[in-house]
């Protein structure tokens, strides 16, 4: 076991506030991976919003002191080296105020302020390490370990891996990344590719995996969002899959529902089903699918998986 | 110029092209055109360099200039330019169209990516970019 890999075992866990609501079933199903890894996952107490697109519009600075503050809960409270968001936009304004209190003067000033008003501790850049949840599966178990442990493998399954466009950009938040061999890739991700070919699955050659699901604009122009998720479920199925793999509350909430949307509204026809990585996983663990909350996604795959043999 | 509008219709009939070296040829026009069209919004003259060999991704350098979200749109045109090669490689002519029928898929996205940031004065609205628009308010 390397030193990540030790490291990740016991992790600070910020599930933010998409995974309380709309991706509760993304919630329920990193915990039973977790719990069935054997990796430890402990709360962060008290936590409250990265200051998500909304705050960070309107004020960067209050965004990155919102982050601060978990950061610092999470390190300087809770004692943790390693925090774990498995939500994109959480993973993302995280990484950002790591960067921007590293880097920037006037933001280090603006946390230090709010957090004395406020009560509580300043978080100073380095004092936590920041991942997703592909990292803490990808370096925590790496794919040999994955591979030792599938009891329903995924042989068969035909998958686009869709990453989303907050999971890489902006480059200079991710340093860790497009380091060589074994890093992430930025411009071509990979890690949820990985695993979920340790756990059998047959990953096709997605073109979009990176490009925009819209979920900014699913309120201010509905049928702008709508046409994007359509085109990125065509060339999914253009390219082979069955089912599209998110690790993103966003992006998955805005495929499920813009697919529904796009049928009704443009007559879309797809088959596609819509599965976050931790509940393919847990499915090729032996985790039960109710474990997974598979039966709280919108995309109804019950009868794909029965088909399968998941169920 | 092709008005914006009609970039929609225009990538359908490239992506029946019976010739798909010409089909891919077309879009990457197309990509051009849609990236033209914000660069020219913003008061700025398309430039004619090109970078790896495209004149596109020299186009996403300037339209990304200032405007950081706009990059959620550079590995969109780094496929579209990865599709044409792959169709200039390929000799498999079913192979060839197959792969023009992506890449059509892929110009399409980089449209309404291009489109949906357009469609609100102010520019910047569409995606994580709406400040400008705050900042006027």
């Amino acid at each position: 076991m390397n030193e990540s890999s030790k490291k990740y075992q016991k992790v600070a866990y910020y599930p933010g506030c998409a995974l309380e609501g709309s991706g509760h079933s993304y919630n329920t199903s990193t915990k039973a991976i977790g719990k069935s890894l054997g990796m430890e996952l402990t709360e962060v107490d008290n936590w409250n919003c990265c200051g998500a697109m909304e705050v960070k519009n309107i004020d960067p600075k209050i965004q990155t002191y919102l982050s601060s503050r978990v950061m610092n809960t999470a390190a300087n409270e809770m004692g943790f080296d390693t925090v774990m968001a498995p939500c994109n936009g959480c993973y993302h304004n995280l990484k950002k105020a790591e960067y921007d209190l590293a880097h920037d003067e006037e933001s280090k000033e603006v946390v230090d302020r709010l957090s004395g008003k406020a009560g509580h501790g300043t978080y100073e850049a380095g004092q936590i390490e920041t991942i997703h949840a592909l990292d803490w599966i990808k370096e925590g178990i790496g794919e040999e370990g994955l591979r030792e442990r599938v009891k329903n493998s995924l042989k068969g399954l035909k998958i686009a891996n869709y990453y989303g466009c907050m999971y890489t950009r902006p480059r200079h938040i991710f340093p860790e990344k497009d380091q060589g061999p074994g890093s992430e890739s930025t411009s071509k991700p990979h890690f949820m590719d990985d695993l979920l070919a340790a756990a059998g699955a047959e990953n096709v050659d997605f073109p979009l995996k990176t490009a925009c699901c819209g979920g900014a604009h699913t309120l201010s122009d509905s049928d702008m969002s709508t046409k994007l998720v359509m085109n990125i479920i065509r060339a999914a199925e253009a390219s082979g899959a069955e089912v599209i793999a998110t690790e993103c509350p966003t992006c998955h909430s805005g495929l499920e529902m813009h697919q529904i949307r796009g049928e009704k509204r443009f007559g879309f026809q797809s088959e596609v089903k819509i599965l976050y990585f931790t509940q393919l996983l847990g499915m090729a663990l032996g985790v039960p699918l109710r474990d997974l909350g598979v039966h709280e996604n919108i995309s109804d795959s019950m009868a794909f998986l029965q088909d399968r043999g998941f169920v | 110029m092709t008005p914006l509008a009609e970039l929609e219709l225009a990538i359908s009939v490239a992506a029946s092209d019976s010739d798909a070296g010409r089909g891919a040829a077309t879009l990457i026009s197309i990509g051009e055109t849609v990236l033209e069209h914000w660069i020219i919004a913003r008061d700025e003259q398309p430039t004619d360099d090109e970078r790896e060999g495209f004149r596109l991704l020299a186009l996403h350098r300037q339209g990304a200039k200032g405007e950081p979200s706009f990059n959620a749109c550079r590995e969109t045109c780094r496929e579209l330019a990865y599709h044409f090669n792959l169709i200039d490689q390929e000799t498999d002519e079913a192979r060839q169209r197959e792969k023009l029928q992506m890449m059509a898929l892929v110009a399409m996205h980089l449209y309404l990516f291009v489109s949906g940031k357009m469609e609100v004065e102010g520019l910047g609205e569409f995606c994580c970019s709406s400040k400008p628009l705050h900042a006027a308010e």
